[in-house]
């Protein structure tokens, strides 16, 4: 086809799929460990990242890693007790996005800029910054296929984890991290308002079709690809802008299917609200089966 | 300078609707935060993005849509309800959803970035005397609901189970209080922006909720940091040039990190002692007291019912 020998297409096409694969496998944890508002906070705090290195004149990328970093080593020794968290990371992302704003302030052609780094610029992506996004992932991908079996587990229950003998604070401050370097890359497609697009939405409709971890992670990959191709299809065919059609086919499956397995489950019968259902059906578990001998059960 | 500055109808105008969202926005704050709702409130203001960028594409005050979205997703949510888990994810993705959508609005809008900046991140120029108006009657109706509702609102954001059981209708308290912060939240981003209405909201009763520990208290106290916030905000963004939600936000961070890095929490167990003052219940909160008060009161009933058999049989 004519359209994909024009290069910002290319990039966009290539930087959007590696984005899209990453997020999905990396939002399945976080859909897992209910932290869907840290990612959102991160994103907020790259956009501090991205308008300050607007300001001083350094590519955006680099901008947005160094923010998240930090914010992620900053939620991550700070939070320790899980119900006062909420409001620690609501008040850092309130404070980044002040930032944010002072910077662009500061910075000439603001407004233009603020709704770039806002709601993505996958078209403006450059060569350069696909090899950077490229790079990242690879090393992301192998240090989360080294890490896990511990962070599923640990994941899925952190207490049973610890007396196994699991680092479990030391693979969440990590996990933040991976969380941090992935939602920088994510700004660089669907913008920092929309990061839950590629981040929640793909994890979360895999999760309402299948139960089971590595087909889960698997459909949630397809999912993140499909929205992000259909995305950028329609977009060059209609000039409306990517991030909207991106997040509005996110949105619109996760719907449906939540619709969908809502009808199909008779409400007595649906699973209760913990952890442990991701990886069995509670209500499929049968009570263990007595396989000794007739003899042995009478007496 | 500063009487200079407010002798600018902008500046009247920015401080009176400033003062209203300020006091109703904090009183709002404290149950949201009990309620565990941080992350709804957040989202609601985004949600409204649409809204807003809709009624500007249609030529309405931008108030008005946020009023109709805000609105619808706080209702559905509140009857969406109850499983805590999967409620996160769905108000992230219908947030995600209003967000694309206001930018679907925005960028149909000719000469968008400009508008944009303004929705996201409020501006002290904007307010209109139309804007005043809607601010003081909504804000007013907003306080009234909530003194009305007040105590049961209290009970059952404590203690929800023991509402229920005690007839209160905590389902529907908790679609009015959806509702409320729809409201609130749509009057507060004319001054703050949709993106830094946490600050607003959160910001003063957070800091609050470790100064002091009854709900008066409390609420008293946050509705003072904030009006603080906005009056010091609003005039260092007139005397500065800085936008004014960056003021806002600064100096609600910086009074809340100290705060919370040197005060320990009041325990849960105190603050809930103060809410069961006002609500005339005795709660056990500890695991300690119920240790400690079972046993007694076993030894003495014990005895008196063998008496009193003993009785009967003799």
């Amino acid at each position: 086809m004519n359209l994909f020998q024009i290069e910002f297409v290319q990039n966009a096409f290539i930087a959007g799929s590696i984005v899209a694969v990453l997020t999905a496998i990396v939002g399945y944890f976080v859909v897992l460990r209910v932290q869907a508002f840290a990612g959102d906070a991160l994103a907020h705090i790259g956009f501090a990242g991205a308008t300050g290195a607007a300001v001083l004149g350094i590519a955006s990328l680099i901008g947005t890693y160094f923010f998240t970093l930090l914010g992620a080593i900053g939620m991550g020794a700070l939070g320790e007790r899980v119900r006062g968290r909420d409001l620690e990371i609501g008040m850092v992302l309130s404070f980044a996005l002040g930032l944010g704003v002072l910077f662009l302030n500061l910075y000439t052609s603001f407004a233009t800029e603020a709704v770039g780094v806002l709601f993505g610029s996958i078209l403006s992506v450059t060569r350069s910054d696909v090899g950077t996004i490229l790079i990242t992932s690879i090393v992301m991908l192998l240090i989360l296929g080294f890490i896990f079996r511990p962070l599923l587990f640990s994941s899925i229950d952190p207490e049973v984890a610890l007396a196994r003998g699991v680092p479990v604070r030391a693979l969440s401050i990590g996990f933040m991290l991976l969380l941090a370097i992935t939602v920088a890359e994510a700004i660089q497609v669907v913008g920092v308002l929309l990061v839950f697009a590629l981040l929640i939405a793909p994890a979360a409709t895999a999760q309402k079709v299948s139960h089971e971890p590595l087909s889960t992670i698997g459909l949630s990959i397809l999912f993140g690809l499909l929205f992000t191709w259909c995305g950028l299809l329609l977009a060059f065919f209609t000039r409306l802008p990517v991030s909207f059609y991106i997040s509005v086919l996110a949105a619109l499956s996760y719907l449906v299917v939540m619709l969908l397995t809502r009808l199909r489950t008779p409400y007595r019968y649906k699973a209760p609200p913990h952890p442990s259902r991701e990886c069995k059906d509670p209500t499929m578990i049968q009570p263990p089966v007595d396989t000794r001998p007739l003899q042995e059960k009478v007496l | 300078m500063l009487l200079n500055l407010l002798s600018y109808q902008f500046m009247q105008n920015a401080l009176v609707a400033g003062s209203i969202v300020a006091i109703v926005a904090a009183v709002t704050g404290y149950f949201v935060i009990v309620r565990g709702l941080t992350f709804a409130g957040h989202a609601l203001a985004q949600i409204g993005f649409a809204g807003a960028a809709g009624a500007v594409l249609l030529g309405i005050n931008p108030v008005f849509g946020l009023l109709v979205f805000t609105l619808g997703a706080g209702i559905s949510i509140g009857v969406l309800g109850k499983e805590i888990r999967e409620r996160d994810t769905a108000i992230g993705i219908i947030m995600m959803l209003g967000l694309g959508l206001g930018f679907l609005f925005l960028s149909l809008y000719q000469g968008y970035a400009e508008l944009a900046y303004s929705i996201l991140f409020g501006t002290i120029l904007g307010i209109s005397r139309t804007d005043v108006v809607v601010t003081i009657i909504s804000g007013a109706l907003t306080l009234a609901v909530l003194i009305a509702i007040f105590r049961p609102l209290l009970f059952s954001s404590y203690d929800p189970e023991l509402a229920q059981a005690r007839g209160v209708p905590v389902r529907a308290l908790a679609i009015v209080f959806l509702a409320l912060l729809a409201v609130v939240v749509s009057i507060s981003v004319q001054i703050i922006g949709i993106l830094l209405i946490f600050t607003l909201l959160i910001g003063p009763a957070a800091t609050a909720r470790r100064l002091a520990h009854s709900p008066f208290a409390i609420i008293g106290l946050a509705v003072l940091l904030a009006l603080l916030y906005v009056w010091v905000g609003t005039f260092w963004a007139a005397l500065s040039n800085f936008p004014i939600s960056f003021c806002i936000a600064t100096i609600s961070f910086v009074i809340y990190l100290p705060v919370r890095l040197l005060l320990p929490s009041w325990r849960r167990r105190r603050s809930a002692i103060a809410v069961a003052g006002i609500m005339n219940t005795n709660i056990p909160h500890s695991s300690e007291q119920v240790a400690q008060e079972e046993p007694m009161e076993y030894k003495q009933e014990l005895p008196r019912i063998t008496t009193d058999m003993k009785g009967d049989g003799v």
